[in-house]
């Protein structure tokens, strides 16, 4: 028996990046940039301090909200937003599945493909809020312009996850169901739709559900619904009836996000 | 089984005809639903305005081209703005999330009864408001300026990556925990060697992804004065600047490419 010094002290490997040279370089570059960063940040502490005041009242606000005082505004802008929503998730909905089977490796031929594809990165790309700028521009102010908004960016987003499901599928049904004699039509009938239909049915819910929330910010540009009726209410710095908004939408999220986690259960 | 005997023999069914007439009628109310809030909508609408849209639009496009492209000279020190609004906000939201997380998740809560519903709550309210809304209402209270966006970027964050970190604290494995534990380990060494380890690559790649998603919100929460690009793009639509309105818009497609595509090599070299 050879006494060697069993080893008393360990250090946990680096997690992530194993060479030290390429991972200090990785810290001071991180900490240069911070020094840059936070540098060129400039603050008007005296406004700042002024502020903490207002930020205080509107703590205050959140915590006693006021329904009353403005309700009217509040009950209208909410019908619009919550009517901008659903008709804008189902028109999204109609134009996104077409977008999305053509989008699909497997199922479209090339050239649909890539027009499909550009059409998704072209709606991908811009924020709904500049969307919403464009659009009020050329339709003017209200909820139509919103709604032609939530619809353009829902395409995005839904024949996105809907082209890529669809590409997941299962090859050995699709393949059962060619060696019918199927058309191209009953393919999708019969071999896809079945598989991706589920998940579709959760996306949109989802859409939904960011539909509503992003039609509380559309508004601050003249797009109707709540966002405008928020935007009034911070502007007067009437936070309590700010206070109230931002309730109301926060419990419209949670309550739509719970109905929707039971919806998908039961579809699935 | 829903079979139909008819005089060619038995017809085989996917559904039985309770469950065909219950679809039926699931897609009728949605379709009455959708026709109806449709009718609310556009009660107020000015269609004579909806009808001279492409002659508007033709109108803008023909301003805004072509883009003018000496006024990219002024969106440098912008650009370092939303960059910098990005950045700090996503780090702000990261650490401020950790915490979050770690109450928020099942197997690391300190109390299931207090501290978890409050954490979810954080999230779920930091979750529903779109940062542009933190922004106008931080804006309101600390004034015009970055500090207002950026700490706008890491209120809306929170909940994002607190969400995505506490659903993966749950799904670490337990045993490796366990086994941390039976050395006798402290909870911060439980969480350095037992918990870190499992979740760094989620919390990168969260991070790395928020940060992808903080550049496309920074750059238009300048429209309510919180600095970067969108406050150079109000003030071009404030002034009918159309071929600014285009270079500005150019210049923040160019951004959200550039950080698309640096979220994609780190989340691809991480995992």
């Amino acid at each position: 028996m050879t006494d060697t010094a069993y080893p008393r002290q360990w250090r946990r490997p680096p997690t992530m990046i194993r060479d030290p040279r390429l991972r200090w370089a990785l810290y001071a570059g991180a900490l240069v940039y911070l020094v840059l960063a936070v540098g060129t940040v400039e603050v008007n502490w005296l406004r700042v301090w002024e502020g903490l005041d207002r930020g205080w009242r509107f703590v205050l606000g959140f915590l006693q909200p006021d329904f009353t005082s403005r309700w009217r505004d509040i009950s209208q802008g909410l019908v619009e937003s919550l009517t901008m929503t659903m008709t804008a998730t189902v028109a999204g909905v109609i134009i996104s599945v077409p977008i999305g089977i053509g989008a699909a490796r497997n199922l479209a031929p090339r050239p649909i493909y890539y027009l499909c594809r550009a059409i998704i990165a072209l709606s991908r790309s811009l924020q709904e809020i500049i969307i919403a700028i464009l659009l009020v521009a050329m339709f003017g102010f209200g909820p139509f312009a919103g709604f032609l908004t939530l619809t353009f960016a829902t395409i995005g987003f839904l024949s996105k996850l809907l082209a890529e499901d669809i590409e997941d599928i299962d090859e050995a049904q699709a393949e059962a169901i060619r060696a019918t004699g199927a058309s191209w039509g009953q393919l999708v009938n019969y071999a896809v739709q079945p598989q991706v239909m589920p998940r579709l049915i959760g996306l949109v819910l989802y859409r939904f559900d960011i539909n509503f929330r992003e039609s509380a910010v559309i508004g601050i540009v003249g797009a109707g619904g709540i966002g405008a009726t928020l935007n009034t209410a911070i502007d007067r710095y009437e936070y309590d009836s700010a206070g109230a908004v931002l309730l109301i939408v926060i419990a419209i999220v949670m309550a739509a996000e719970y109905s929707s986690s039971h919806i998908r259960k039961w579809v699935q | 089984m829903p079979v139909t005997q008819t005089a060619q023999g038995p017809v085989w069914h996917l559904r039985s005809p309770r469950a065909r007439l219950m679809l039926w009628l699931g897609w009728f109310a949605l379709v009455a639903l959708t026709v109806w809030c449709w009718q609310i909508m556009t009660r107020d609408t000015i269609w004579l305005f909806v009808l001279d849209a492409p002659a508007q639009a033709a109108d803008i496009g023909a301003r805004a081209f072509p883009p003018r492209w000496s006024y990219v000279e002024k969106l440098w020190w912008p650009l370092w703005d939303t960059l910098n609004i990005a950045t700090l906000g996503t780090m702000l939201g990261v650490i401020i999330a950790m915490p979050v997380a770690f109450m928020a998740a099942r197997n690391t809560t300190p109390s299931a009864m207090v501290a978890r519903p409050v954490a979810l709550f954080i999230i779920v309210a930091s979750r529903s408001i779109n940062s542009l809304i933190w922004a106008l209402l931080l804006v309101s209270i600390l004034g015009p300026g970055l500090l207002a966006g950026i700490i706008a970027i890491a209120l809306r964050s929170i909940g994002f990556v607190g969400k995505l970190l506490y659903e993966a604290i749950e799904e670490t494995d337990a045993s490796q925990i366990e086994a941390i534990e039976s050395t006798g380990a402290s909870r911060a060494q439980l969480l350095t060697y037992g918990y870190w380890p499992q979740i760094a690559p989620a919390f990168w790649g969260i991070s790395v992804f928020r940060w992808d998603i903080n550049i496309r919100e920074s750059a238009v929460l300048g429209l309510v004065g919180a600095g970067g690009l969108g406050l150079q793009l109000q003030a071009s639509l404030n002034v009918l600047a159309w071929p600014q309105v285009t270079m500005i818009l150019i210049v923040i497609l160019a951004t959200v490419v550039f950080s698309e595509w640096v979220s994609a090599r780190v989340r691809h070299a991480i995992i």
